[in-house]
């Protein structure tokens, strides 16, 4: 009894399109990604809107959370408001994030890249924002259109994060 | 839990066919195993195999690809080069410990 490693030309393909900007919605499509790759899965991820934030040189290494809006934490929502509230709960996000092992964004991107991951970047984001290849993470392989993507992902399976 | 055949050995496996068994493995039985899934091991196989076994001790659960290249010392990209496909998995099934259960 073997166990089932899969066959070299399997066709399963999973695209995530990364759209949030906050730090806890950044590692959904991290983590899913990952675990693809290390299954063999050719892996495709795309950011848009907020999601660039992901990706941008400048940025990729301080994305922020916030409690406003997300009910989740179990706290006031007054509270999210304060002075300082915004940095306190990144800071404690980012220590739970750690604590279990699991890296920051830019590097989490770099073992990503090294597993085969494609990293495109939304054509429609980077001419709202202005932004260009310079100020982008320089493993992203392209900016790209929607239909671009459409084409890149026929068979995929999709996530819309 | 079953027994299963390779080569000479008696060995008992779980549902997928990984070893439940850590003392039923050595370095022979390694090298039998990777015959089976088509992979020739060489110095840079070993290395992480060794550091698998080493740590499985230490920690109690097999080390995921992360952990065996930050703290293994080996890229990425040099794991997924040695054992195609499905790195984390092969490497387990090789040195005989359970998959990984760790999420990154």
């Amino acid at each position: 009894m073997i166990p089932d490693f899969g066959t070299p030309d399997s066709k399963r393909k999973l695209a995530i399109i990364c759209s949030k900007g906050n730090l806890d919605m950044a590692y959904p499509g991290l983590v899913l990604a990952n675990a693809a790759l290390g299954e063999g899965i050719e892996t495709h991820l795309f950011f848009t809107f907020w999601g660039f934030d992901m990706i941008t040189r400048s940025r990729m290494g301080e994305l922020k959370f916030t409690m406003l809006g997300n009910t989740a934490t179990h706290m006031p929502q007054g509270l999210g408001g304060l002075p300082g509230m915004t940095a306190l709960a990144t800071h404690q996000m980012r220590k739970q994030i750690a604590a279990i092992g699991v890296p920051d964004v830019p590097e989490f991107l770099e073992q990503i890249v090294a597993s085969g991951g494609h990293l495109w970047a939304c054509r429609m984001s980077a001419d709202m924002m202005h932004i260009d290849e310079n100020d982008l993470y320089e493993a992203v392989e392209g900016i790209i259109s929607a239909t671009d993507f459409i084409e890149k992902t026929e068979g995929a399976q999709l996530l819309f994060i | 839990m079953t027994i299963t055949t390779v080569g000479d050995y008696q060995l008992h496996v779980d549902g997928e066919g990984f070893l439940t068994e850590y003392d039923e493995w050595d370095e022979a039985v390694g090298e039998k195993l990777a015959n089976q899934i088509d992979i020739t091991m060489t110095d840079a196989h070993w290395k992480a195999i060794r550091f698998l076994r080493e740590d499985f001790v230490e920690q109690g659960e097999t080390a995921t690809l992360r952990r065996v290249s930050t703290i293994g010392g080996i890229p990425i990209k040099e794991l997924f080069e040695l054992f195609p496909g499905k790195p984390a998995k092969k490497m387990a099934y090789i040195a005989g410990l359970p998959k990984p259960r760790g999420c990154v």
